[in-house]
Parts: structure tokens; C-alpha cells; sequence
């Protein structure tokens, strides 16, 4: 699915693009600073759940966007997963117009006001930028002015519904309401198909709602999204687990012709430790969902959440990150990160770390656990742990950790959250004994166009790729809903 | 939808609803299980389907009130709306002809009994069924149980009906006496404990419907986990039943007791607000 060469050089030979790109020199433009995103002060957000990032102001987006160098050969376009038109919209939005930018940014990209809050650009997008790759300076804030021009568009009011086919009388289940989901809905209701999303808990959203935490993706602007596919037609039926509250057979025989597949990497790892039973431990899924999807934080909600004094979580990806910031929003007073590896092979956004440290998240990273102690009430209240140094790269190039003989010692912690990753969600391959699944349980489809063994069935995000990212689930969407398309357009 | 279209007291305490749900009554088998979230700012927790009407589209629900979530729901009456139900989950109970199968059912565990008892039944086996409970007014369902059963033997801890004494007596009576193929135990955990202990003094295969701490049950959280033959299982997607000789009680009282404080907590409040 990738842009042509000639199509971005037709788009950026446009007068309005000519004429903007002239307005400075490429000297002028380089010498410029990169912006810095507005933040809430750490002592206060660790307070409550505000947004940590407030966004940039539309003048420091549009000084942002004269950085850009509207290269001949836009690379940044090469590392983002759905090959949004980067220049074009920051072009647009030098320009000041900031709903034209918003968009350009639709045309490739459903959820562009929460990739702009959660993709790892400093690994996609920004990695491929000139001034990265070339000029070795920072590059361009392409996810910061993302994240404002879609929220410009969504403060303005004036949110552009996608034109839509006429509608063509043909249903389609999608499973699961993550980010790949919704995209496929969306795609699938533009082309004129009549679409309903099952979801198994009562929020719709996926990760989006029950795993990333409100003070870096607040729940409202996931609403807002929903809200369109919703005005586009959309039907969503939550409480509804598809393969038990409903068969395929029978969801066929109520009509449906095609289903997507998002059903997503749901089920949390443990490591199998003496003593992980022990209450006060407990899996990342479980103490996100508790907070966000739960809102047990909240006094006035009836479930249950343990506020510890000193909390360990053991992992080092953004559910650990997230988990970490959400245990110093709950009141611990100590709140670690314990890591294997060292702090350059963390797999967390950068930008998490950066906001954890200053938010007094303790780092104890080339750390492992082995065992855990309790109380006599079975609460747990010690965990033992060994120092580990980093040995020979392993399969995945990242140096392996090797424990050092000797080093064990104890560490107080009354709560600790176990995030060292999920499996995928066995939900939808239990039901479908026919659908041909991976040694790790992903669903195996044909890479050309995400058709499972079964051909009326396709599928991506995270129950294909195993524990990704949203953008790569909402390419995923994308692209099911393209191949979906063909195949019924090649079924008449 | 999920409206509550019958309601009927079996005790103070313990409650049946019958609730529209056509899809999940279609789909049920025996042992399956729901999450209900009875209002906006409720919590989700696990009951039983006791038994379901194809034809009028519903589920029969028992309940028991122990804390905050299960009082909120016995409280709803006929018209009301459940805000959230899903379901069926979990792995249905395996049925097959053994010959002859011992049932046991304490306090509210009777309820989510009595769809396998029915079951055992139709399928051809010799069902030995004890209800036991602390007193006379705490048995339920006892004619339901009679009619599925070929025999129904009643224990109580003071001895205010039936035969006095522990679940576990009348279970020793009932193998002592003949050969027992399978027993089924289902009621609070330490009565499964007890239970599941005997019938392993009798070599006699045991399974237990285990009732931990949920959240979600789909498999995505983790707080029903239990150990069961040295390995982490968890209880919504993997059970609710398993061989009761492998499973690790000690460690799910435990764990049951998790959030105690907090919940006795929001109880007393739930309880001060509703007087
Ligand atoms: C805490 C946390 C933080 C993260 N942070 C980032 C980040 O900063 N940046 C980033 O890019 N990625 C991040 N990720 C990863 C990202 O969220 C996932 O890769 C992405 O959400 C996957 O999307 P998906 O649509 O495949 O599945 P999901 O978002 O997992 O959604 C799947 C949905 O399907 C439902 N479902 C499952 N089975 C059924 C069924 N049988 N019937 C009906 N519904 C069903 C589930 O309930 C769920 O709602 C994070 C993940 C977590 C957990
Ligand atoms: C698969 C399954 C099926 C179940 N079926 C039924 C049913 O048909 N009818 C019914 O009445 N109950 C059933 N339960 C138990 C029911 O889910 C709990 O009673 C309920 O979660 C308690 O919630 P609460 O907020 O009212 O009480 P809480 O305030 O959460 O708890 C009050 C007290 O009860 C104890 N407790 C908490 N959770 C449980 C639990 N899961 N089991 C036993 N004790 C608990 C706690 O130790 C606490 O002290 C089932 C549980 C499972 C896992
Ligand atoms: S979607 Fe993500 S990768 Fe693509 S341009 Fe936006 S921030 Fe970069
Ligand atoms: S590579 Fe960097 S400078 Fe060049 S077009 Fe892309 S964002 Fe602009
Ligand atoms: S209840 Fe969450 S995994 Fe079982």
C-alpha cells in the first residue's frame, strides 16, 4: 500500500505549496529550534489524572512547522505505518490553515488526535526525518503538530464526516473495538457497507479505554472518534463476545457476510515465581482496567483498588510505564520500575521515561525478581531480587542479560504489578476450531491482504502482530477493510 | 434489554431474577457463568446461570448477598434493568454416563448445582445429591433438586432440618455405603476444601466449580487465577471447574480475601445508606 512517488511530487508542485516552501530559505528554516510541548508542572499532575502534554499553541505550531523542509524525498513518510502525507499537512499548517492539515491527516489516518499522543515517533516517523538522518540535529515535532492539528479540528467543532458511499445492503461483523476495529469500521462504512462492532466489555475502545491511562490519552478524545463512526453509521454492540454470547454460524446466519478480526493480545503473562499468588500482586491488564476502565480511584465507584505504600512493577514497556505513573497517581510513596536490561534498551516511548522520572519514578533497571514473601494475612511484603549485567546481543539484538551470582537482596513492597507482556486473546481461535492459528496463538493470515484460513474472515492488529502498536493496528484496519472490499467486489 | 422480568425471595439473603438475555439463554450450557455490572458505577462480578428459557428469551440468576455488588443486584426488582451483561463464559461442565455421581451443594453454590444435577441426570447416571447449609432457612431450591435427583439428602449445622451435621458426614455416609464414579462440589471454598479432601480418602474424581475474585472474565486480567496441579490457571477462560484434587485452596481463601477490608468498608456504607 505505498504512495507513489509521482503522486507526492504532483501534490507538492501545487502553487500554495511552491509559494510556502520559497517564503524561507532552507538555511533559515534549519536554524530554528525544536519546539517544546507544554507540560503540567510534576509535582501538580502526579496530584490527579490531568493530561501531562497541554499541546502547543497555534503559534509555536506553525514556528514548529517551518522547520520543515519540504523534502523532495519526504523519507519521514517511509517510517510512518500508514504513510501519512507529513509534509503536506505541516505545510498546511504553516500556512494557518490548521483544518485543511486535519484533513490531509484523514486521509490515511482515522484516530490522528490519539496517534499524536501515542506512537513512538522518535522510532517512526521522526527516526526517517532529514534532519535526523542527515543533518543529525532534532528532528521535526511531526507527532506534537499531529496531535495539534487534530485537536484544532476537534476544539473547532467543525469535525469533517468522511463522505460515504451509498450504501450497498451488505453486512459486516467487526470483533473486538481496539483501534483496529474502529479503523476497519470506519473504512468499511466510507465504502457504503452496513457495519456492527461487537465488543466484549461494556466500553468501546479496546487498549485505548481500558489499558493507556487518561493523563496521556484522556478518555473524551477516544469519545469523540467514536462519535463519528457512530454519526457515519456505525453500529456497536457491547457485552457481546463473539464465539459465545453468538456463534459465527449464527452471526452468518443473521446476515453477516464478512468479520474483521481485532480482537487484540489480551491475556497477561506471569513469570511463574514462588509466591506471585500472593495478594497485592497482580498483572498490569488488571491494575489498568481497575483504574481506567473501572475508574476504581474513583470514591463514588464500587470496585476495588489497592493503594500501596511501596510499589514494584516489574517491566519495562509502556504498560510498566503506564502502570508505574498510575501507582505514584494512586499516593506510593515509593513507586519502581525493576528491569532487567538497562535504560537504552527499555522498548517505552521516550517521552514516558523522560515524564516518569521526573514524576520521581525510581529506576531499577539490570534488576530481576525471583521471589516474592508475605505477610500472615497473604498480602505480599518483600520481593527478592538479583543484579543482572548485560551479556552477548540475543535473537533480538538487544544485549542479554545475565545475573550476576551473589547479588540477591530484598526490596520492601506491599503491591506489586507484574507487566512483562501478553499472549494473544484465545477467545476467538477457541471458538473456531478451522481458523489456523501461529505456535504463539496469533491468527495466521496471508500477508498480502489479512485473509485468515477461513476467506469471509480477516484479521490484524495486535491478535496477528502480537503485542504492537496503535498505528500498526489501525494500518491493519485499513487495510482489511481495502482487501474486504476487493473480495466482495470479486465474489460478483 | 437484561430486564428483570421475575423476581422471587428463597431466603433474606439469597435472591432469584429471572432476566431477559435471549442471546445468552440460546448459548448456555451447564456451568457456564455471566458478568454482571448492575449500574454506571458498579463493579462486575460472576453468577451462575441456573438455568435459562430458550423459548421466552431469559436466564434465571441466584443470588447471594455478601457485599456491596450481589445486594445491588438483589435489590433490583421485576421491570428493572441490569446496565451490563455478558455472557456465557467459561467452559461448559463435561457431561458424559459415568454411573453413579455425588452432588454436593453448599449454601449459594446449590444454585449453579442445579443445572448439572439436571444434567447428570438426562444423561442416564444415578444422582446422590446433599444440600447443607447452616440452617433450615438457608436450603434452597430443594424440590427442583428432588426432581433431578434419585435421592436428596438434606444436612444442616444445627440440625434445624434434615440430618445434623457437616456436608462432609453425609458425603462419608453416601460412599461408605456404595461406590461413588464422580462427585461434584460446588459452595463456598472452604466447604470445597473439606469436601474435595474427602472424596480424595475415597479415591473418588472430584470437581470443583471454583468461585474466585473477577473482573473482566475473558481471560484478560489475571485476578482469577489459582493454582491447580502446581500450574497458574485462570478460572474465567480455563475453568470454572477443575479436578477439586489438584486445585490449591489454601491459596484461593487467601486470595479471595484480597480486598476484604475495603469491601466490608463499602458495605457498612451501602448498608448505613439504605437502612
Ligand atoms: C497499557 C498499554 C499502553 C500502551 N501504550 C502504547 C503507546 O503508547 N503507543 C502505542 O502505539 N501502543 C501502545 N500500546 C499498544 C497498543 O495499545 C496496542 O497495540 C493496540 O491497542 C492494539 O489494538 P487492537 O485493535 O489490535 O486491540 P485492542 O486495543 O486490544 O482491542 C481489542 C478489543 O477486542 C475485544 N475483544 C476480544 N475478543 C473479543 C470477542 N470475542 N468478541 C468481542 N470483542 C472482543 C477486547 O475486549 C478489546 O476491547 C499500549 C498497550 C497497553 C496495554
Ligand atoms: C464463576 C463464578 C460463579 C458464581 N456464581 C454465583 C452465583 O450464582 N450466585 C452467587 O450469589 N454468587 C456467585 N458467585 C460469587 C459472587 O461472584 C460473589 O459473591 C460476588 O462477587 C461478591 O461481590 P460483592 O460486591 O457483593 O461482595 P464483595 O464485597 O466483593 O465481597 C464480600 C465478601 O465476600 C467474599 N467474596 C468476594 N468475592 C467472592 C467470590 N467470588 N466468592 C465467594 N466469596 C467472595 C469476600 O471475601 C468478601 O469478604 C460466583 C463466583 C464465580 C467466580
Ligand atoms: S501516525 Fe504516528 S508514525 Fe505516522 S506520522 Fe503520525 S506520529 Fe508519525
Ligand atoms: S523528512 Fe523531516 S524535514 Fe523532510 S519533509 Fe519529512 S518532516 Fe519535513
Ligand atoms: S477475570 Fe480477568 S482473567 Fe479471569
Amino acid at each position: 500500500m505505498s504512495v507513489s512517488k509521482e503522486f507526492l511530487k504532483e501534490e507538492r508542485d501545487q502553487a500554495w505549496r511552491n509559494e510556502i516552501r520559497k517564503s524561507l530559505t532552507a538555511k533559515e528554516r534549519t536554524s530554528l529550534a525544536r519546539v517544546h510541548m507544554n507540560e503540567v508542572d510534576a509535582m501538580e499532575r502526579i496530584l490527579s489524572n490531568v493530561e501531562v502534554n497541554t499541546g502547543l499553541t497555534a503559534e509555536q505550531a506553525q514556528c514548529e512547522a517551518k522547520r520543515c523542509l519540504d523534502c523532495i524525498d519526504p523519507t519521514c513518510i517511509s517510517g510512518c505505518p500508514v504513510e501519512i502525507n507529513i509534509p503536506k499537512f505541516i505545510k498546511r499548517i504553516e500556512q494557518g490553515e490548521f483544518l485543511e492539515a486535519a484533513k490531509t491527516l484523514k486521509e490515511t489516518s482515522t484516530l490522528p488526535a490519539v496517534c499524536g499522543r501515542v506512537c513512538p515517533q522518535e522510532k517512526q516517523c521522526e527516526a526517517k526525518c532529514f534532519y535526523t538522518l542527515k543533518l543529525k540535529k532534532e528532528p521535526v515535532a511531526i507527532g506534537y503538530l499531529e496531535r495539534f492539528a487534530a485537536d484544532y479540528e476537534r476544539e473547532s467543532g467543525q469535525i469533517s464526516v468522511p463522505e460515504k458511499a451509498s450504501a450497498n445492503g451488505i453486512k459486516v461483523a467487526v470483533i473486538g473495538s481496539g483501534p483496529a476495529g474502529l479503523t476497519c469500521a470506519g473504512e468499511m462504512a466510507k465504502k457504503g457497507y452496513s457495519v456492527t462492532v461487537f465488543e466484549a466489555l461494556h466500553e468501546i475502545g479496546g487498549v485505548l479505554k481500558y489499558g493507556i491511562p487518561e493523563f496521556r490519552l484522556p478518555n473524551s478524545i477516544v469519545d469523540v472518534e467514536i462519535d463519528s463512526l457512530k454519526k457515519m453509521g456505525v453500529e456497536f454492540e457491547t457485552n457481546f463476545i463473539v464465539g459465545k454470547t453468538s456463534s459465527f454460524e449464527e452471526l452468518k446466519e443473521e446476515g453477516y457476510q464478512a468479520f474483521f478480526t481485532g480482537s487484540g493480545a489480551g491475556l497477561p503473562r506471569f513469570m511463574n515465581l514462588p509466591g506471585e499468588n500472593y495478594i497485592g500482586i497482580l498483572s498490569s491488564n488488571e491494575y489498568l482496567t481497575r483504574v481506567n476502565l473501572m475508574h476504581a480511584a474513583d470514591s463514588l465507584t464500587d470496585t476495588p483498588i489497592l493503594r500501596g505504600k511501596n510499589v514494584a512493577i516489574i517491566g519495562g514497556g509502556n504498560t510498566a510505564m503506564d502502570s508505574v505513573r498510575t501507582a505514584k497517581r494512586l499516593g506510593a510513596e515509593r513507586a519502581m520500575i525493576i528491569y532487567r536490561r538497562s535504560m537504552d534498551e527499555m522498548p517505552a516511548r521516550v517521552e514516558e521515561i523522560k515524564h516518569a522520572q521526573e514524576e520521581g519514578i525510581e529506576f531499577l533497571t539490570l534488576t530481576n525478581p525471583l521471589e516474592y514473601f508475605a505477610n500472615d494475612k497473604g498480602r505480599v511484603n518483600k520481593m527478592r531480587v538479583q543484579k543482572m549485567e548485560l551479556g552477548e546481543p540475543d535473537a533480538s539484538g538487544r544485549r542479554r542479560p545475565v545475573a550476576i551470582e551473589g547479588s540477591e537482596y530484598d526490596i520492601d513492597v506491599d503491591t506489586v504489578v507484574v507487566s512483562v507482556g501478553v499472549s494473544p486473546n484465545p477467545l476467538i481461535p477457541n471458538s473456531l476450531p478451522q481458523l489456523e492459528v501461529t505456535k504463539w496463538g496469533t491468527i495466521s493470515v496471508n500477508e498480502e491482504n489479512l485473509q485468515s484460513s477461513i476467506p469471509e474472515m480477516f484479521a490484524g492488529g495486535d491478535i496477528v502482530r502480537g503485542g504492537a502498536t496503535v498505528i500498526l493496528a489501525m494500518g491493519d484496519g485499513r487495510k482489511a477493510a481495502a482487501e474486504m472490499d476487493k473480495y466482495f467486489k470479486s465474489k460478483k | 434489554m437484561n430486564k428483570i422480568v421475575d423476581k422471587e425471595y428463597y431466603s433474606d439473603n439469597v435472591v432469584r431474577l429471572e432476566v431477559e438475555a435471549p442471546r445468552i439463554a440460546k448459548a448456555r450450557r451447564a456451568g457456564h457463568f455471566v458478568i454482571v455490572k448492575p449500574d454506571e458505577k458498579g463493579e462486575r462480578i460472576p453468577l451462575t446461570i441456573a438455568t435459562s428459557d430458550v423459548k421466552k428469551g431469559t436466564i434465571t440468576l441466584v443470588i447471594q448477598k455478601v457485599g456491596v455488588t450481589s445486594r445491588k443486584i438483589a435489590n433490583l426488582n421485576v421491570g428493572d434493568h441490569i446496565t451490563d451483561l455478558v455472557g456465557p463464559l467459561g467452559q461448559a461442565t463435561h457431561i458424559e454416563k459415568v454411573g453413579t455421581v455425588l452432588m454436593c451443594g453448599g449454601g449459594v453454590g446449590v444454585a449453579p448445582l442445579l443445572p448439572i444435577v439436571e444434567a447428570f441426570k438426562k444423561a442416564g447416571n444415578k444422582v446422590i445429591t446433599i444440600l447443607a447449609a447452616r440452617s433450615k432457612d438457608l436450603i434452597i431450591l430443594e424440590d427442583q433438586m428432588r426432581e433431578h435427583s434419585d435421592e436428596l439428602i438434606i444436612m444442616t449445622d444445627d440440625g434445624s432440618y434434615g440430618t445434623k451435621g457437616l456436608v462432609t458426614e453425609g458425603m462419608k455416609r453416601v460412599m461408605d455405603r456404595e461406590k461413588v464414579d464422580l462427585s461434584v462440589v460446588i459452595g463456598p471454598a472452604i466447604m470445597m476444601k473439606f469436601a474435595s479432601l474427602t472424596t480424595k480418602e475415597y479415591n473418588v474424581p472430584t470437581y470443583a466449580s471454583l468461585n474466585t475474585i473477577m473482573v473482566d472474565g475473558t481471560g484478560m486480567c489475571g485476578a482469577c487465577r489459582v493454582t491447580v496441579g502446581g500450574k497458574t490457571k485462570f478460572v474465567c477462560i480455563d475453568g470454572p471447574e477443575f479436578d477439586a484434587h489438584q486445585v490449591d485452596f489454601d491459596e484461593m481463601l487467601l486470595r479471595l480475601s484480597g480486598y476484604k477490608e475495603i469491601e466490608q468498608k463499602a458495605d457498612q456504607d451501602y448498608l448505613d445508606q439504605h437502612k
